[in-house]
């Protein structure tokens, strides 16, 4: 079971809420001023198939998932269908699994995936890295045509070659004059 | 197949990617036409959008060819030429059934807020999007609509959130024959809104925005009113002034990427301490009048912003928001664009080949070459 998993099962294991129960016919007045007409939501929500129904609809046949799926500690059971791309990992996978432990209405929750979000933006760099692929900034960012890509990496890596070994000479001049 | 691919901000790239696949029954792989680059997706790809993972593929505007159905698929066969509606909806949870498909309960696993949204971040719910050769449609038993034999690819693209969310956020309104409508921005969808804004029957139809090319658009595509914001002083006390007692509606079609307050572009957009820059929605509050409606398109992070609420108490203003319902509007807007009201295609500005996905993200994001709306095209010729 995966911390996201454990994560889920506590939440679909918090204790359940005893609501009062209180029978509107119960309450003098119910209902008298009731008008359909002071619906501020329509027409953008239909309520003429409304039949009361909250949660107890059919759902649709539930998506073997793949991969690892975070999910939101506000849902009672995992939505029927659900998107595989990129799933969490790495160090910023585990800083994403922290963030579902808080609900959506905590900050908490938003601030530590955005750090997932910046720690991912170097795994990427590093993931390339390790891939023998030199990153193309120049490409990446639109300012040159992807015909004309492999210039551009080949630039960007003479400017980063260049850089690399100015600092090395005036390391080893410091050095030098130290001595 | 080819695929946009996210590396961090302002960072794409074009990548060989595995092609989609069925993974549920009710799942459909669609061979991508068109595709646009939205003006929130530069929300995500300036790095404001939480949960937005490297190696996703962004595009939640798209069309194309049915390739593949699930077992579950009985409305679509191989071959059906669809637009795809922005929101995943399964048709059936308590939201849908009272057609609120941008809510749908059953498609987004990472947050309860907002139904599943292709390619828009795990806080939309992980899907890959429609900025590549091909893409995997939950629920395309429900979601795509096929698109009619008189439609132009072009139209029906914009067809899938442009349009409809434009058209939603007039509709929010409550617009009412003569009223003023101000539209705050003069990107796709505000340009659009403002050019719905007639069709609910406005008396007087105003635009503001900073982009000199984009409010020249305006003035004759909507038609409106335009004014520059950077040349009217305070733009609440100018659009009080020019009437008389406030707007009757006001609407922001910006969202989190907003200019206009240095304060909010530096807690909101570059410290992220706020969920990006809401200084046209408060705009909107306080300029638009007593009882009057404010309608929110524009799009926002999951955490706060400092607006007016006060204002909006005092004010007894009326607020208005959602992520558009397309499967709801598509019937309606099919029939504007058959009979002229309403030019969609009017709106592309830039059609480029998906291999220059960063070209069109760089242009579009820093507002270059005129540009108001791209369109990426897979295996251009």
């Amino acid at each position: 079971m995966t911390q996201s998993d454990k994560a889920n099962a506590a939440a679909s294991e918090a204790p359940s809420v005893a609501y009062p129960s209180i029978d509107p016919a119960t309450v003098v007045g119910w209902g008298v001023d009731a008008d359909p007409k002071n619906d501020p939501t329509w027409p953008i929500r239909d309520r003429s198939g409304d039949d009361g129904a909250r949660a107890d609809w059919t759902p649709p046949s539930a998506q073997v998932a793949g991969v690892e799926i975070l999910q939101s500690v506000e849902y009672g059971r995992r939505p029927a269908v659900v998107g595989e791309s990129t799933p969490p990992a790495g160090l910023s996978g585990m800083v994403r699994r922290a963030a579902f432990r808080f609900s959506e209405g905590q900050w908490g929750h938003w601030l530590l995936l955005m750090g997932a979000d910046r720690l991912n933006t170097v795994e990427g760099l590093l993931q390339d890295f390790r891939r023998g692929r030199m990153p193309n900034p120049l490409f990446e960012m639109g300012f040159v045509k992807h015909e004309r890509r492999h210039e551009a990496a080949l630039a960007t890596a003479a400017v980063v070659g260049v850089a690399v070994a100015g600092l090395v000479l005036l390391n080893r001049r410091r050095h030098h004059l130290s001595l | 197949m080819l695929a946009m691919d996210y590396r961090g901000p302002r960072r794409v790239r074009i990548e060989h990617k595995p092609m989609p696949v069925i993974q549920h029954p009710r799942d459909a792989v669609v061979r991508v036409t068109r595709s646009c680059i939205c003006g929130s997706d530069l929300h995500l790809y300036h790095g404001m959008v939480p949960d937005t993972r490297v190696g996703m593929t962004f595009g939640h505007e798209f069309c194309g060819v049915v390739e593949e159905v699930g077992p579950d698929v009985q409305n679509l066969k191989r071959g059906d030429r669809v637009l795809v509606p922005f929101n995943i909806a399964c048709g059936q949870c308590h939201f849908c059934k009272q057609g609120l498909f941008g809510n749908c309960h059953e498609s987004n696993a990472q947050a309860t807020a907002v139904g599943g949204i292709f390619g828009y971040s795990h806080t939309a719910g992980g899907y890959d999007g429609g900025q590549a050769e091909y893409v995997r449609v939950p629920y395309a038993d429900f979601g795509p609509t096929l698109i009619p034999d008189w439609m132009d690819p072009d139209d029906a693209v914009l067809l899938t959130d442009v349009v409809p969310t434009g058209y939603q956020a007039a509709e929010m309104g409550g617009i009412q024959k003569g009223d003023t409508v101000v539209v705050f921005g003069a990107g796709p969808v505000g340009l659009m809104a403002a050019r719905c804004a007639w069709l609910f029957g406005a008396g007087r139809v105003i635009v503001i925005d900073h982009v000199e090319y984009r409010l020249e658009f305006a003035r004759t595509y909507c038609p409106a009113e335009v004014y520059d914001f950077r040349e009217i002083g305070d733009p609440v006390v100018f659009l009080k002034k020019i009437t008389e007692i406030g707007a009757d509606v006001c609407i922001d079609a910006v969202g989190a990427d907003a200019s206009g307050n240095a304060w909010h572009t530096l807690f909101g957009k570059k410290l992220k301490f706020e969920a990006g820059n809401a200084t046209p929605l408060a705009w909107a509050i306080n300029s638009v009048k007593k009882g009057g409606v404010v309608s929110i398109v524009g799009v926002y992070g999951p955490t706060g912003n400092m607006i007016p609420i006060g204002n909006v108490v005092n004010k007894g203003v009326t607020i208005r928001a959602n992520q558009a319902s397309v499967k709801r509007l598509l019937p309606r807007l099919i029939d504007h664009v058959q009979a002229g009201r309403i030019d969609p295609k009017g709106l592309i500005t830039h059609r480029v080949p998906l291999e220059d996905v960063a070209e069109a993200y760089h242009l579009f994001s820093s507002k270059l070459d005129g540009c108001i709306k791209p369109v990426l095209i897979p295996n251009a010729e």
